[in-house]
């Protein structure tokens, strides 16, 4: 847990530990973390890992994630390990999940959707088409969606 | 679920019982037998786009059946005024028992079949699917060949932007049959769907000769390339009619094989091949008659009497 100590122990708040490496700044934009706000962020990249060679890792304190913030991060960060802090101990260990299905998470990118009429009620949903590697499609009109475009697509 | 939006919401059972119920209503279908089994139902038929063809033979579909059909154009209607999707399926779901729906945007039939209850055909949404054009292909090609396994299949043409051939090519997979893909390299079909077909374990050579393919085939499924799917005159010029067959094309086909095209043709198809054994777009046309008949049947959960007599 060298890596953990790199920043200040947190008092409270979450640790996201075991991203890939220079995907940090991704999964701050997946959890739609404020960073305007006044709770501070610290982040690592490119830290030694035994697990993943490379590896960054995210505290943010003073905000508990919740299950759903949690799962949105598995599009990019499947293996992330996270770690709800409370009085400088660990409180609570949480799994990320792939859900099977994203509902209102993101948009469909693609530019014929009939989702991309902003009046449409239905909610927006992408379905997990494949675990290894992660394919995500739209579950209405089936197109495949890049996951980098996903994180520009967020709602 | 009753709705059919993609191919994929048939199992190879159900494909299969929608064909045999195919072929006995065939009788019906031309008119021959009196078959009131939608009597009472109403259709709305959907279309916010132009699709004569489609439209009309389901009509006749549910007509034959003894059901009525309402006809929606999206053109000087709410919609033009900007009704939503889900507003509009909302008073059909209260017209009616059943709708087909055509849509130039992608996914409209899923969104539809979420927004409202009653079953949902999916009759063309946008470049996605059109799974009652895929039936009534491989009812033709059933009809001729009595299988689908290992035949060898040429598909023709515009192989990027025609969806037609996207979902038929998935099906024919589904059901062991080869495919041979020819087209223009600027009209190949995209590399996702080749990788998903060869995927699922098929068969799959590609060719830009037409004549090379025509004697091993079984099926020659032609497509018109199509104006508009080109940026500029020149583009379209070049491949314009690259691909033609006609009468004296079927001296090397082997014995039985048919030529298909969802029609209309252009000059892809030249009039000489449509007095050939081979010629079968016309039946296939007619053929959507029956398979839309068996596809409503299903949705409404009516069954089709195992034995249809004159
Ligand atoms: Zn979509």
């Amino acid at each position: 847990m060298s890596a953990m100590r790199r920043v200040t122990a947190i008092c409270n708040g979450t640790v996201i530990d075991h991203i890939p490496a220079g995907h940090a700044l991704q999964v701050i934009k997946m959890l739609r973390i404020d960073t305007n706000r006044s709770n501070p962020v610290s982040l690592v990249m490119n830290v030694p890992s035994d697990k993943m060679g490379r590896k960054d890792l995210l505290k943010i304190e003073d905000l508990e994630l919740n299950q759903e913030e949690l799962d949105r991060l598995a599009l990019i960060s499947p293996n992330a390990s996270v770690a709800i802090i409370r009085n400088y101990g660990v409180a609570e260990k949480r799994v990320v999940e792939l859900a099977e299905e994203l509902v209102n998470v993101a948009r469909c990118t693609f530019s014929n959707c009939i989702t991309q009429n902003p009046r449409e009620p239905l909610p927006h949903k992408l379905v997990l088409y494949s675990r290894d590697p992660i394919e995500v499609r739209c579950y209405y009109c089936g197109k495949r969606q890049d996951l980098d475009d996903i994180i520009d697509n967020l709602i | 679920m009753s709705d059919v939006v993609t191919m994929d919401d048939l199992s190879n059972e159900e494909i299969m019982s929608i064909l045999e119920d195919s072929a006995r209503l065939v009788p019906v279908a031309k008119g021959e037998v009196h078959l009131p089994l939608l009597e009472g139902k109403v259709l709305a038929n959907m279309f916010y786009e132009n699709s004569t063809r489609t439209r009309m033979s389901f009509e006749t579909a549910m007509k034959r059946l003894g059901g009525s059909v309402l006809n929606f154009s999206s053109i000087g209607t709410s919609v033009a005024k900007g009704e939503t999707l889900f507003d509009t399926m909302q008073m059909v779901e209260g017209y009616a028992d059943i709708a087909v729906i055509r849509h130039p945007r992608q996914g409209a039939a899923q969104y539809s079949a979420d927004a409202i209850d009653i079953p949902i055909l999916n009759a063309g949404d946008g470049a996605g699917n059109h799974p009652t054009q895929t039936m009534l292909d491989l009812f033709t090609i059933m009809e001729a060949h009595g299988t689908i396994e290992g035949l060898n299949v040429v598909l023709v043409g515009d192989l990027r932007y025609g969806r037609t051939v996207h979902s038929l090519s998935h099906a024919l997979i589904r059901f062991g049959a080869e495919l041979t893909l020819v087209s223009p390299e600027i009209l190949m079909m995209p590399d996702e769907i080749v990788k998903d077909l060869r995927a699922s374990g098929a068969s799959i050579s590609e060719s830009t000769n037409l004549a090379s393919a025509i004697p091993d085939a079984d099926v020659i499924y032609m497509t018109r390339i199509q104006k508009e799917r080109f940026p500029d005159e020149d583009e379209y010029a070049k491949v314009a009619g690259i691909y033609m067959l006609g009468a004296k094309d079927m001296d090397d086909a082997k014995d039985g094989m048919i030529v298909m095209h969802p029609l209309p043709r252009v000059s892809e198809l030249h009039p000489s091949l449509d007095s050939t054994v081979n010629a079968r777009y016309f039946q296939q046309a007619f053929n959507g008659v029956p398979t839309r008949m068996a596809l409503l049947c299903r949705s409404l959960g009516v069954e089709i009497p195992k034995e249809v007599k004159k």
